[in-house]
């Protein structure tokens, strides 16, 4: 096999990689959704589609160093909800918007430091302590604002959430947004960090012994999950200007099947940030084109559920195609002839 | 392979708990003696306070309550234990609940056996997809469980359309099932008993029990011995698929109204009942007494909030922490184990 | 070492957030100092003009709390009956959990559709505020029914009878049930639903008055309207109350789940159930006994309103002012109200003397 062709079937498996189809489905249907739904193109529609896909993608970024590294957080929308109960109790006291939300943020890193010790320090499986946490945190939110909600936020603050960039269709909170998808994506592809998330992902032991100290990578991603669900608090409750303990309930699950989606695999080891990114537009871009086109929540959640397991299934299904293939044609010609062609 | 069955806690991570003489096996016997003992206080407590907690009515719901959420963790423990999870269950028990409920309405001289088995069908079903596309499209159980908990919540919402199946159109034979006691004990509760006990036998003296635990202790060694894998996997998936179906006729014969969104949410609480019951989530122990008493506990916890009159809004908390202290236990006694079964081999050596 | 640097860090961390504090302790944003800029909408504009006709072809979109409940199913049912008399376009949109996040997402695909008018019964009042604003300034005219949304972001709320009226009822009802002294407790639909709170707060300064100085008043519930949840409530009040006498349900679905479970558990006969339900989903209870009244308005006269109050705003009869009159069909005349209130009327007792005329 020549250099040259190496690298074309290099490039080639890169395209077909799951991230970069998932990356061109989601510009499809942006196009398809623009051309062909009345209403998807307009500029209230955009702003609002930014503002719905808002929590899932804040929460998808931690979330995605977290699967590469083989955990998992499933405690995210329940972080979020307790942020938000806090955040209406703390104004009903009379505290300064001002402190609440650097205060609300803060929160959720000391509640992904309780989840980063149990899994770093105590050694216990991810899934079971966050699902722990999950039902813990969303407990603690009914605690504290019972089921009541909180309205009054200043309106400044509001409509800043709510607001565009002067005249334009970009949302205001498409700046941290973007801000924030920029740290990870560096993060996770650029920086030691990142190298170490996927070696912790791919070998716990080999990462170890390479001299990561996975422990504390794990710890401070968790801490970074929860900041990252306190400020999706914070931003929610501002959005709806209501504090309420079941704000973002069951979002963990949309937000796992982004990432999942993206082509994140879930044993670790594995992801792109642009993947993970695409998939959260495509999820949302189908979302709200078929709801303009008055198609039933209940297909959308059919839609969701299938897509997930396809983006699993599909790229499983092409390797052991290509596998057999490969196979077959080992058999058929014992010695390789230089010109094959790269196999479909 | 004669290993696997034979010597089921060959080691200490995969221990199932039903080997008598192994101490690690004490150890969780300990656990489910824990769990009864913490019930016992629990009860106790309430009864001081309120001694009605202890009225035959007030039994008799808690009973009817933790039935339906026992046989949803009977069939999540056969799951956890090959190192999978089921989180579609809440969903199947929805499809089957109206699936079965909209099938007694319009043939109201069905009989009743015919129903649960109707549910098990239907949930069967459901629980062949998840294993399917697991064993087949080598997806992990984790995302499949997930895509279908979306799907099959989808495909329920879109049958039923906004209706909502009343009490009033169900046959009452159908629904006086709820009140039927035998002995004195009602025929849910009968129902969630013996799906314990024939999974706790299968899974403790029957070989393909063995292999389940073999299968999640070491996927690899569980093949490599000859263990068929694959067809414990679907076999795995689809009692779990098919219980889940009987608890969603369970289901409908006690609520009586059923609606698409029946069930929604349960597979978190049936997940934290087998983990406070003692299954790791990791596969390869834990047994179905334990997670059937873990439903028991959550449910009773319920009830003694509501009782003492605790802030209904604890209830959620209360399970999250009870989850988290679980494990941690668990933990505790797994390595102080592997510490006591390391000094005493090198004893012996 | 790594402990020391991660130690090192969060102390770091908390003593920015600290800072932060001391920084903004004076002179933020507080509670007090916000409370009265609230809303951006606006009351009613422009000029009413009785005698306009009726536009045809009126696309009017009903967004109910949630789809799979019966009497939502009811309430819209009205309002397409009364476009077909209005030759409107009838279309119901809605999530399948009652949440208001979610039907905000709606609204705003409504806006997109380019709906005429919006029928809303808001899950929470506020939450669902700003996008009704951007919907009205889009022209599209907001009309909330049985629970009303914040009241500077709808034009009109149909009113299913006065909250006064309502929380009379109840309290009457149980008095009679409880044969004037007793304890009672209400089994309500969530903690923040705003019609029943505003019946629960009437009901409170009812039982508060001499004549009923007997009836104690001694838990109020929450079923949160999921049958399953009110079934347990109805079941934790038994436990916790032995004495009680009477459940007083404001909701349909409570009402329903708490007849249902006391006609099959032995408190039957014991404990009185009233409230506000539907005949057909009460009927049996009627019929065994375990009920013996309770009321409710016809909800498919809500929607049936709506839609009219709706038409008429799009084709500029009335604007939402206090005194506008307009013609409802087969209701007749009605007249709105303070704030922006349109009044049903006074509920319907049922009792098994009558429940059979009735099919919904």
């Amino acid at each position: 096999m020549s250099g040259s062709e190496n690298r074309l079937r290099g490039s080639f498996t890169r395209l077909a990689s799951w991230d970069g189809a998932v990356i061109l489905v989601a510009v499809v249907a942006l196009v398809v959704a623009a051309a062909a739904v009345d209403g998807f193109g307009t500029s209230n529609n955009v702003t609002f589609m930014v503002l719905d896909l808002l929590p899932i993608a804040l929460l998808a970024l931690p979330m995605t160093l977290i699967i590469v590294t083989g955990e998992i957080d499933l405690s995210v929308a329940s972080t979020l909800g307790l942020t938000s109960a806090v955040m209406g109790s703390l104004w009903n006291s009379g505290m300064a918007i001002e402190t609440i939300i650097p205060l609300c943020v803060l929160l959720g890193a000391v509640l992904g430091a309780v989840n980063g010790v149990f899994v770093t320090v105590f050694r216990l499986p991810s899934l079971a302590v966050t699902i722990g946490t999950l039902a813990l945190f969303r407990g603690l939110a009914l605690v504290v604002l019972g089921e009541s909600a909180v309205a009054d936020f200043p309106v400044v603050f509001t409509t800043w959430v709510t607001g565009t960039v002067a005249d334009t269709a970009i949302p205001n909170v498409l700046l941290p947004l973007l801000l924030l998808a920029a740290v990870f994506t560096v993060v996770l592809h650029a920086t030691p960090v990142g190298r170490a998330v996927f070696a912790a992902g791919a070998g716990e032991q080999a990462a170890r012994f390479s001299g990561v100290r996975v422990d504390r990578l794990k710890f401070w991603l968790f801490v970074a999950s929860g900041a990252v669900a306190g400020l999706a608090g914070v931003l929610w409750t501002l959005r709806y200007s209501s504090a309420r303990a079941d704000n973002g309930l069951g979002l963990e699950l949309a937000v796992v099947a982004a990432v999942l989606l993206g082509g994140v695999s879930i044993f670790g080891g594995r992801g792109t940030m642009p993947g993970v990114l695409a998939g959260v537009l495509l999820l949302a871009t189908l979302q709200n084109a078929l709801r303009l086109e008055d198609v039933t929540n209940e297909a959308l959640n059919i839609v969701t559920g299938a897509l997930l397991i396809v983006s699993v299934l599909l790229p499983n299904i092409s390797r052991s195609v290509r596998t057999a293939a490969q196979r077959r044609r080992l058999r058929r010609t014992p010695i390789p002839q230089p010109a094959t062609p790269p196999a479909p | 392979m004669s290993t696997v069955r034979t010597r089921p806690a060959g080691s200490a991570a995969s221990s199932s708990g039903s080997s008598g003489r192994n101490p690690l096996a004490a150890v969780l016997r300990a656990r489910e003696l824990g769990i009864v003992v913490a019930l016992a206080i629990l009860v106790a407590y309430t009864t001081i306070a309120n001694p009605r907690f202890l009225s035959a009515q007030s039994v008799r719901d808690i009973l009817l309550g933790a039935s339906i959420l026992a046989v949803l963790a009977v069939g999540q423990t056969i799951v956890i234990v090959t190192r999978n999870i089921d989180l579609s269950v809440g969903s199947v028990l929805g499809l089957t609940a109206f699936a079965v409920g909209t099938v007694v309405q319009d043939n109201p001289g069905l009989p009743l056996p015919f129903a649960l088995l109707l549910g098990m069908a239907i949930g069967g079903v459901c629980g062949m997809v998840n294993a399917v596309l697991v064993r087949y499209g080598q997806v992990p159980a984790l995302v499949v469980t997930l895509g279908t908990l979306y799907m099959f919540r989808g495909v329920t919402y879109l049958w039923a359309g906004g209706q909502q199946i009343t009490a009033d159109e169900l046959p009452r034979s159908f629904l006086s099932f709820a009140n039927e006691t035998l002995l004195g004990v009602p025929w849910l509760v009968l129902i969630a008993l013996l799906v314990t006990v024939a999974a706790g036998v299968l899974l403790r003296n029957y070989r393909v029990g063995r292999e389940l635990y073999a299968m999640g202790s070491n996927p690899e060694a569980a093949m490599l011995a000859g263990i068929s894998v694959g067809r414990n996997l679907l076999g795995a998936f689809t009692v779990s698929g098919a219980l889940a179906g009987l608890a969603g006729v369970l289901f409908a014969i006690r609520f009586g109204t059923i609606d698409a969104a029946a069930g929604t949410g349960d597979e978190l609480e049936v997940v934290a009942a087998a983990v406070v019951g003692g299954v790791a989530v990791f596969g390869g122990s834990g047994t179905v007494w334990g997670a059937a008493l873990g439903a028991l506990l959550l449910t009773v916890i319920g009830n003694s909030l509501a009782v003492l009159d605790i802030n209904q809004f604890w209830q959620n908390a209360i399970v999250g922490a009870l989850i988290l202290f679980a494990i941690g236990v668990d933990r505790l006694v797994a390595a102080r184990t592997a510490r006591a079964l390391k000094k005493r081999n090198s004893h012996v050596r | 070492m790594s402990r020391f640097r991660t130690t090192r860090v969060l102390t770091a961390l908390l003593s920015a957030a600290s800072l932060a504090v001391a920084l903004t302790a004076c002179g933020g944003t507080t509670k007090n100092d916000s409370s009265d800029d609230q809303g951006g909408g606006s009351q009613a504009t422009g000029t009413a003009d009785p005698e306009a006709e009726l536009q045809e072809g009126v696309k009017m979109a009903f967004l109910p709390k949630q789809l799979n409940n019966p009497y939502s199913d009811i309430e819209v049912s009205g309002g397409e009956e009364a476009l077909g008399e209005l030759k409107g376009e009838y279309k119901l949109v809605g999530p399948n959990d009652a949440s208001a996040s979610s039907q905000v997402s709606y609204i705003n695909t409504l806006i997109q559709q380019q709906q005429d008018v919006i029928g809303i019964a808001a899950n929470d009042p506020n939450a669902v505020c700003p996008s009704l604003n951007q919907a009205r300034s889009s022209g599209i005219k907001v009309v909330a029914f049985d629970s009303d949304a914040a009241k500077d972001c709808r034009d009109v709320f149909i009113n299913q009878a006065t909250t006064q009226g309502i929380g009379e009822k109840l309290v009457e009802m149980a008095s009679k049930l409880a044969g004037g002294s007793g304890e009672i407790a209400i089994l309500s639909a969530t903690a923040n639903a705003t019609n029943q709170n505003a019946w629960i707060d009437v009901m409170k300064t009812e039982l508060a008055k001499p004549e009923n100085k007997d009836l104690k008043l001694v838990k109020i519930a929450y079923g949160n309207d999921e049958d399953q949840k009110s079934f347990q409530e109805a079941q934790g009040l038994l436990q916790s109350y032995p004495n009680l006498k009477v459940i007083v349900s404001p909701t349909t679905v409570g009402i329903a789940a708490a007849s249902r479970y006391v006609s099959s558990s032995n408190y039957k006969g014991k404990v009185a159930i009233t409230g506000l339900g539907t005949p057909n989903q009460m009927r049996e209870y009627i019929k065994d006994g375990t009920v013996k009244e309770f009321a409710l308005w016809n909800p498919a006269d809500i929607g049936y309103l709506a839609a009219y109050a709706g038409v008429a705003l799009v084709s500029g009869q009335i604007t939402g002012k206090e005194g506008e009159k307009f013609e409802a069909g087969k209701l007749g005349e009605y007249e709105i109200g303070a704030d922006g209130e349109i009044v049903l009327g006074p509920p319907t007792v049922f009792d098994a003397n009558n429940i059979d005329d009735f099919d919904f």
